[in-house]
């Protein structure tokens, strides 16, 4: 799903990946670990489509559409509520039945009770939950996450375990600082320096 | 509503929505456009002529429409949020438009307060410049969401967006300017038309390169 | 080699064309009837002007270039372009308001159509550098200078217009809408001149060109060394 042929980025003189080779089959799921810096958050946006590589090649088989992408920050508007910005993405993603869907993911991770408060009130797991429900909200083949399990607490970590669990054929592409928490399900690990 | 429609109407019913929960820019504008108008009458001499006046409107006009301008991504810029829209499956071209749609209405709600008030202070305004002020907005704001969108790439932003906006803005003030006091308002209230369809399309078409790499 | 070999092959037709072009205009070419002597500034100051819309005009089709196929190569060649371009539009401004001083008896008159437009250029251009210095090297500046570049393409024509609907007429017409209306020797000598000024232009862009590119490769070459 996932190909990269010597992929290498740089931002001005600093170079951050190099002449990184990648296959990621349909359905595997790879974990990426490395130390800050390492080029882990760089590695998800070339293959969201975020950023372009300064040399070689990357090919993504899945549309805009159908990824999942959760970045560091929310990305979600500060100044609407919880429900307000699912029901945004829901209208660009085009998702069918927005209202029960942005609801039953307001549910599957807990914020329910919370959907009328603003965004900017939310502590950092409340909004990296927010963040999940619109990761998974149109239903992505590929996943892309980047720090999934950051400010979650055990419950909002089980949370995230059952979502990744309860849809087999996805593909994923995690990285993370904690590998051993989602070491079962990795198929490949991938380790940048 | 179907498709681009829609997605254009929810992402300029969200700029709405945003403004009405924090109120950060549309009451800077105003205050803004009104303190302009004060500053001015006294930058005047006493004696000056209704087409003096009438230049330093479209000063106030052109600057408080950068003010709203230098705020029109700072949501977006804040959280790093364009990558969110960036990444939705809709055509990028929507976001720019949705955008411009909500820069117009703030730029128009300023303007029913700036004119009465500077015909209050000032001179009584013909349609001319009501009809120029009306083409200008569209022009200003369709090219202006644009080079924001530029701006908010840069280190500088704030003092970048002026830069880059001004030389592009001239021409709307010479057919602003040339629509209120020439005696033939057509032919400058066609070139605004004119300057409107060559710029708004051309930000249209190019808003994708610009955020995307 | 050959490279260098072609910028002498320009550069030689560009002193060239240059130094007969100016020689005709001078010493051949009739006075003019109104302007008498003063008027052989027009010989260098309308070519320099059409070479700088040409610069500006190559730039943004490089520009376009970029977006289309997204080569990198096409943003050091927009750039170098639109390098020229700011310079030849300094020098515009500079023979022009000499001549307005000869003609007028001042060094800035809003009257002047080609003046004003080029200062509005200038300004537009200035602000395309502080763009580029602005923004990290790389696709985004690329991108985002490549866009601007291409407004400024379109702002040349509209604001030719504005300042044309806007301004008075007090600068002498020499070509017309029906075409040229010199006498054939003027025009002989103003197109050689424009050959040259074109050649020169040319010549600048290649060295320029090649200088940065040079630059690029010793910045890659050090830090591989690093």
């Amino acid at each position: 799903m996932i190909t990269a042929r010597n992929l290498s980025k740089r931002f001005g003189d600093k170079r951050v990946l190099e002449d990184l080779d990648l296959e990621v089959p349909r359905g595997g799921f790879v974990l990426v670990t490395g130390p800050n810096g390492s080029g882990k958050t760089t590695l998800l946006r070339l293959c969201a489509g975020l950023a372009a590589p300064t040399s070689g090649e990357i090919e993504v088989d899945a549309s805009r559409g159908a990824i999942g992408f959760l970045a560091h920050e929310p990305l979600v508007y500060g100044e609407l509520t919880a429900l307000e910005n699912l029901d945004l993405y829901g209208r660009l993603y085009r998702i069918p039945e927005r209202r029960e869907r942005c609801g039953a993911m307001l549910e599957r991770f807990g914020l329910w009770r919370e959907r009328n408060e603003r965004a900017a009130s939310f502590s950092r797991g409340m909004l990296q939950r927010l963040a999940l429900c619109r990761t998974f909200l149109h239903e992505p083949d590929l996943l892309l996450l980047d720090e999934p399990f950051d400010g979650l607490d055990a419950e909002g970590a089980k949370l995230l375990y059952l979502e990744l669990a309860v849809r087999g054929g996805r593909t994923a592409l995690v990285a993370t600082h904690n590998p051993d928490s989602l070491a079962t399900r990795a198929t490949a690990r991938l380790a940048l320096a | 509503m179907t498709g681009y429609a829609a997605d254009v109407a929810a992402l300029a019913r969200k700029d709405l929505l945003l403004e009405l929960r924090s109120r950060d820019t549309l009451p800077a504008m105003l205050l803004f456009v009104v303190s302009a108008l004060v500053v001015f009458h006294f930058a005047l001499p006493a004696d000056s002529s209704t087409r003096a006046e009438t230049g330093l409107l479209w000063i106030a006009i052109v600057f408080t429409a950068l003010l709203g301008l230098t705020r029109a991504f700072a949501a977006e810029r804040e959280q790093g949020l364009l990558d969110g829209l960036v990444l939705a499956p809709c055509d990028r071209s929507a976001i720019w438009l949705g955008k411009t749609i909500g820069v117009t209405a703030f730029l128009v709600l300023a303007e029913l307060v700036a004119l009465p008030a500077f015909a209050l202070f000032f001179h009584a305004i013909g349609w001319e410049l009501v009809a120029a002020v009306a083409l200008a907005d569209v022009g200003i704001a369709a090219i202006g969401t644009l080079l924001a969108a530029i701006a908010a790439a840069s280190r500088a932003r704030e003092l970048l967006l002026p830069l880059l906006f001004l030389p592009l803005a001239i021409p709307v003030v010479i057919g602003g300017v040339g629509a209120s006091v020439a005696t033939n308002p057509a032919s400058f209230l066609g070139f605004l038309g004119l300057y409107d369809a060559v710029f708004a399309i051309l930000s249209w078409a190019s808003f994708e390169y610009v955020v995307t790499e | 080699m050959s490279t260098s070999l072609r910028n002498s092959g320009f550069a030689l037709a560009a002193a060239g064309l240059l130094v007969g072009g100016i020689a005709l205009a001078l010493f051949w070419a009739p006075e003019d009837a109104d302007q008498g002597f003063s008027q052989k500034i027009f010989y260098v100051h309308v070519p320099i002007a059409l070479t700088a819309y040409a610069c500006f005009g190559f730039g943004a089709w490089k520009a376009l270039r970029l977006l289309w196929t997204g080569e990198a190569r096409y943003d050091l060649e927009s750039y170098t372009a639109i390098h020229m371009g700011v310079i030849f539009g300094l020098l515009t401004l500079v023979t022009g308001s000499i001549w307005a001083k000869i003609s007028w008896g001042h060094w800035w008159t809003w009257g002047e159509r080609q003046l004003v437009l080029f200062l509005i250029l200038f300004l537009f251009y200035s602000a395309y550098f502080m763009l580029r210095y602005s923004i990290e090297a790389g696709p985004r500046r690329e991108r985002n200078s490549a866009v601007y570049a291409l407004f400024g393409a379109a702002l040349i024509p509209v604001s030719f217009l504005a300042v044309r609907i806007a301004g008075t007429i007090l600068h002498p017409t020499i070509f017309t809408h029906e075409g040229a209306n010199l006498p054939g020797e003027m025009l002989l000598a103003f197109c050689i001149c424009l050959a040259g000024v074109l050649a020169l232009a040319a010549t600048l862009y290649r060295v320029e060109l090649a200088g940065k590119r040079v630059d690029a490769s010793l910045r890659e070459l050090r830090e591989l060394l690093a």
